[in-house]
């Protein structure tokens, strides 16, 4: 009986505790993996500014892609009660203790870009892309753009096993299923790196007859995109006419590339993770409405028909 | 002069004919790998591409055969690539002229060096572990420099130097034979080559008969930075920009591997360039033969450490020995026939 009204009370103080607190005066802490690519600088930038726009008060933790920093981090928040926690886990395993202890501390987490193995009821819920989804826009897009047309396309992977190149892989896969005037002819992984794009695709070049052979290129990042464009300039043919170029990301290069009409197509992965999970916070302490367990991200598609040089000094000085 | 022709030819004899026959093995999997041509003025085709990507891989080769030659390991030339790389990207980009910004970097890189052979001579560190401080520190330092971004740039004679061409041949391959060429000039055709053979067997020793142990150990470090800020200085114009992050990333092994497949020994001693060059090239052959046989990226590594076992296996003296012993149809096998050097 005692743990009950122990409890109930709990419960009013808390609710009272949120309900007082109004999105202005509101401290939410961040803890971000670390400064792994020009996309996690660029998340970093949006989370604050979308902290500053709604007036949070945000407290930001660099982790430099150690985990035992983000647990210190999670629990000095903790101690420090904020309103709030995000957080974009480095790996995907190991928090069910300090998620308890947030979770304890009436603390709600929110999870943003990659989701971990832990009790969903852990935290209140993600927001991440769906990957598939990704490859699946970049798909459809050549679909439509061939029309019908014969097409020999290459495949620039991804790092061999990571998530996103199988799950890229799979969705562009799935929107060219069915369709027999689209062929994969040659596969490879450029690492998600320009260099190693460049290098692959510059062997697919000689290997496909000078690139005569092929159509399109699908890349699975635009850096990879990036690097190949520069081996089809140097193979003597145009890249966005002579082959289409499709690539995932929507990093400031590309657009460049986009609107020098070298490079035809790109899907966003946004980096603004933060917008949707504050949007859901708001929902939550406000009505205490139960956002879903998992929040997906638009993936927006870019053609050069999207103004590219804009859309690029917009995200120039986002930090990618 | 012919005497030592030969020296060289039985010298180099392994690691010609383990090229010859990867290159082989890839055009039957490849009929068009032998193809060239002539395209905007430049050879184009695969064996172009071999040695335009072994550039990097190479150049770091020609220092890493130096100083492991003295008995010592560099592990921070990709790092070193990283930063050199970074450091090229900003100089441009901030207004300097080509000239300067080479001068930046390459004085960067020998900055490393000293760094490396500071802690390795004077302060008597194991190299190993001296160099591991740079391996590990010099991408966090890339990576301030360009503030976690690809610094990329448009300057035409910086891109030049990275997908450029002279007489015909990429501007990396003209770089990299050039350097090759000098640095195997420099310690062959002086004493220099002796002094470092003779301070890899033995340090004390060598210092008691008066070789200046200290400074060579440095410029041999200091080389090998060098090396690493010419490979860095090509891998960031050949995609037009700084990727902190990846720019040389694994390349330290890869150029231990070359020097290793060019039959110098880890254990310091005798040296041969020209070998270790051939050994890049052999890796560069690997790779370039995987992309364009068209197996599924999933085999790569595969693939690579099964011809790389393959070719050490080849090369090891037990197996070089059990060779002589085969042919000689069970005569008496001399102790030396089997030294691979």
């Amino acid at each position: 009986m005692k743990f009950k009204i122990a409890l109930a009370s709990a419960t009013i103080l808390a609710a009272s505790m949120f309900s007082t607190a109004s999105a202005a005066d509101l401290t939410i802490g961040f803890s971000q993996i670390g400064s792994e690519s020009g996309w996690r600088a660029a998340e970093t930038t949006l989370t604050k500014q979308q902290a500053e726009k709604r007036g949070i008060d945000l407290k930001f933790a660099d982790a430099q892609q150690k985990q035992e920093n983000q647990i210190k981090a999670l629990r000095s928040f903790i101690a420090q009660d904020v309103d709030a926690i995000l957080i974009a886990p480095v790996v995907a395993t190991g928090w069910d203790e300090v998620l308890q202890e947030a979770k304890d501390a009436e603390i709600p987490v929110i999870l943003l870009d990659r989701t971990v193995d832990a009790s969903k009821d852990l935290y209140l819920t993600a927001v991440t892309s769906d990957l598939v989804h990704e490859g699946n826009v970049a798909g459809k897009w050549l679909v439509d753009t061939v029309a019908g047309k014969p097409c020999n396309v290459v495949e620039l992977q991804g790092t061999t096993g990571s998530s996103p190149a199988i799950d890229r892989k799979k969705g562009f896969e799935e929107a060219l299923a069915g369709k027999d005037n689209l062929k994969i002819i040659r596969s490879q992984t450029g690492d998600f790196t320009r260099t190693k794009g460049k290098e692959v695709m510059e062997s697919f070049l000689k290997a496909e007859d000078g690139g005569k052979n092929i159509c399109a290129l699908y890349a699975h990042n635009d850096d990879m995109a990036v690097g190949a464009i520069q081996a089809i300039k140097e193979a003597g043919l145009k890249p966005g006419t002579d082959i289409l170029v499709v690539s995932i990301d929507a990093v400031p290069d590309i657009f460049q590339a986009m609107a020098a009409g070298e490079a035809n197509a790109t899907v966003e992965l946004t980096p603004n993770m933060a917008g949707p999970a504050l949007d859901a916070l708001d929902a939550f302490l406000k009505d205490g409405k139960e956002p879903p367990k998992w929040i997906q991200t638009e993936s927006k598609l870019y053609t050069q028909a999207d103004d590219p040089q804009k859309v690029y000094e917009e995200k120039k000085g986002l930090g990618y | 002069m012919s005497t030592t022709l030969k020296a060289y030819a039985v010298r180099l004899f392994p690691q010609v004919a383990a090229l010859a026959v990867i290159l082989l093995m890839v055009s039957i999997a490849f009929p068009g790998f032998f193809k060239l041509e002539m395209q905007n003025g430049r050879l184009y085709g695969s064996l172009i591409d071999i040695l335009n990507r072994g550039a990097p891989v190479a150049l770091l080769a020609i220092g890493m055969t130096v100083v492991i030659a003295t008995k010592g390991i560099d592990l921070s030339v990709g790092a070193v690539m990283a930063i050199c790389g970074a450091v090229a990207a900003a100089a441009i980009t901030s207004g300097h002229s080509l000239a300067m910004t080479l001068l930046i970097t390459l004085g960067t890189g020998i900055l490393c060096g000293l760094w490396n052979g500071i802690l390795v001579a004077v302060l008597d560190i194991q190299p190993i572990i001296a160099t591991l401080v740079l391996m590990v520190a010099g991408r966090g330092i890339a990576q301030l420099i360009t503030e976690g971004a690809i610094l990329t740039f448009n300057d035409a004679g910086l891109i030049f130097i990275g997908s450029g061409a002279l007489f015909g041949l990429p501007m990396p391959v003209v770089i990299w034979l050039a350097f090759g060429l000098l640095v195997a000039l420099l310690v062959r055709r002086t004493a220099l080559g002796m002094l470092i053979e003779a301070l890899g067997v033995n340090r004390r020793a060598s210092m008691l008969s008066g070789v200046s142990t200290g400074v060579l150990l440095i410029a041999a470090y200091v080389l090998s930075g060098l090396c690493a800020a010419l490979a860095g200085i090509i891998a960031a114009a050949d995609i037009r920009g700084a990727d902190a992050n990846n720019a040389g990333l694994w390349l330290e092994l890869d150029a231990i591997l070359a020097v290793v497949v060019g039959g110098t020994s880890l254990l310091g001693g005798r040296f041969s360039i020209a070998a270790s060059l051939i050994g890049a090239l052999i890796i560069q052959s690997v790779n370039t033969g995987i992309l364009l046989s068209g197996f599924p990226p999933e085999f790569n590594l595969i693939i690579k450490a099964a011809i790389i076992v393959l070719i050490l296996v080849i090369q090891s003296p037990r197996a070089q020995s059990a060779f002589v012993f085969l042919s000689r149809a069970r005569a008496p096998v001399k102790k030396t026939a089997g030294e691979a050097k």
